[in-house]
């Protein structure tokens, strides 16, 4: 014969259970919420964060990149292409430049491999596009990203060069 | 002008359906307000905001979502019953839309002053069934059919319960009526007076076999999201999915009114003194929406052998009980009539 446990029995006649939960729920229910209301306000990002790429500059308007091919070379996804020759004054820098980001798997080793800190991945994550098309940047576009974010990437690196 | 509404028949047709329009109409954008409140009840006991971007406080999300849905294709399946298909839904809004000619929301403000409203309303959403069933088998699709099984056997399995504790309810009133109710709760005790003291186990069992009649959480396993993806609605998009989804909110809220009238007094006042009003009736659906609401952002979905154990082995029993329990209580007039409404000449 089978033992009839009478505390739980009543615990579950009484809705005991239901009782804690609704309990529980009301707690919650006048607590303080954690969204974060998206557009408007946005979540806190690491100085390390690995967003859209972009080529830099120097102070002086010369483009970092030396086309020494390290970025091309290094990259697990073969995202990047890069096609070079010597300028008229004799410095050798890139003609094509191209990051496919449907490749790209933010892992910034391009970043890392860079010798000149030309290539790297700013703190934007908000370039979504309509076509897949768009996605394909060229050198163009990375040069226009760099002069947009420097000043945040300019003081990531900073906030991250004691780390390296 | 009177004449011309009581006299002529085109009149009285105008007349009745000017009083439908008048309910309809209210009943839907107060029900675009709850879908809104049950969205936010959920989001906040999960700490997040719900929506708040359409409109101040989000309040016109869904009028938002209801342009969303009618500007969509409708996307009818291959193997589909055409005709069944789109009627599925229909069936399922009417249903659950004509059930609300009975209900009164004050003193004499009814569509249809039926001597027989409970019985009327039990019946009106028994039929609602049909709409799934013909939804879930019209599709031609695995996992509409699976839901709509099981809701089938769900909304039949608690209509039993339910019509038991209704039968609780009608000994004690002696009326099928709902203005016949609600005057039998009245009393020099305001709130104390109302059937949920009497029959106050009844008023847990109504509301749980509601939430399982309506399909809501906990025992929304004929859509379970994580299982049958949406269950009979899975095929449906646009309109048709829209008139499901009214359909079913709209019972929702017939069930808050059922609660109100049959166990908080309508439109009656809780505070002696007090006038009634619609306002009263207005405020006690809300609070039942509330638990609604709630019992659906704290509860975790019950497996479909529990389901039918709760139904045919707690709920069936219980109710059955309570009836022979109350129909003691009020033949032998326990308490001063507590029990026997009709016996106080009220």
């Amino acid at each position: 014969m089978t033992q009839i446990d009478y505390t739980r029995t009543a615990k579950y006649f009484l809705l005991q259970d239901f009782a804690k939960g609704m309990k529980l729920g009301l707690k919650y229910f006048f607590g303080s919420k954690a969204t974060v209301n998206y557009p408007h306000e946005k979540g806190p990002l690491s100085a390390r964060f690995r967003g859209e790429h972009a080529l830099r500059r120097y102070p002086s308007g010369e483009e970092r990149c030396i086309a020494c091919k390290l970025c091309e070379a290094v990259c697990p996804a073969q995202a990047i292409t890069i096609d070079a020759e010597p300028r008229e004054d004799g410095s050798r820098r890139t003609t094509r430049y191209d990051i496919d980001m449907t490749k790209c798997i933010y892992c910034g080793f391009c970043q890392e491999a860079c010798p000149v800190d030309a290539i790297v991945e700013g703190p934007n994550f908000e370039y979504s596009t309509e076509t897949r098309e768009e996605l394909y940047y060229d050198k163009e576009k990375l040069l226009a990203n760099g002069d947009r974010w420097e000043a945040e990437i300019a003081r990531n690196l900073e906030l991250d060069a004691p780390y390296r | 002008m009177v004449e011309f509404f009581t006299e002529t028949s085109i009149g009285a047709v105008l007349l009745i359906l000017g009083q439908s329009l008048l309910l309809i109409v209210p009943l839907l954008v107060a029900l675009a307000f709850l879908l809104l409140v049950d969205r936010k009840v959920w989001a906040a006991v999960q700490m997040r905001k719900g929506p708040n971007v359409v409109g101040p406080f989000g309040l016109l999300q869904s009028f938002a979502d209801f342009l969303k849905y009618i500007v969509k294709e409708v996307v009818v399946p291959a193997g589909a019953d055409r005709s069944v298909f789109f009627l599925a839904p229909m069936i399922s809004f009417v249903m659950a839309v004509i059930a609300w000619a009975v209900i009164p929301f004050a003193d004499g403000w009814v569509l249809a002053d039926l001597n027989v409203a409970l019985l009327y309303v039990f019946a009106v959403s028994s039929l609602e069934v049909y709409g799934v069933i013909m939804g879930g088998w019209a599709s031609n699709s695995k996992y509409p059919f699976l839901g709509s099984l099981r809701s089938a056997a769900q909304m039949i399995s608690y209509e039993v319960s339910i019509g038991l504790i209704i039968v609780g309810i009608i000994i004690s009133t002696g009326s099928l009526n709902f203005g016949a109710i609600v005057a039998a709760q009245d009393g020099d005790f305001g709130l104390f007076n109302w059937y949920w003291l009497p029959h106050f186990p009844m008023l847990f069992l109504f509301l749980i076999s509601a939430m399982a009649e309506t399909n809501r959480p906990p025992f929304d396993l004929p859509e379970a999201e994580s299982e049958l993806v949406a269950g009979y609605q899975v095929e449906y998009s646009s309109t048709p999915f829209l008139l499901f989804m009214i359909g079913e909110y709209v019972a929702i809220v017939l069930m808050c009114a059922l609660v109100s009238l049959m166990f908080f007094g309508g439109w009656l006042s809780p505070i002696p003194g007090l006038p009634d009003g619609v306002l009263w009736m207005v405020l006690k659906m809300f609070f039942v929406f509330f638990i609604f609401a709630m019992v659906k952002a704290i509860t975790p979905r019950y497996r479909y052998d529990q389901l039918m154990r709760l139904g045919w082995k707690v709920f069936l029993p219980l109710s059955l009980a309570w009836v022979v329990i109350v129909a003691f209580l009020a033949k032998f007039e326990v308490l001063g009539g507590f029990w026997a409404r009709w016996t106080l000449g009220v």
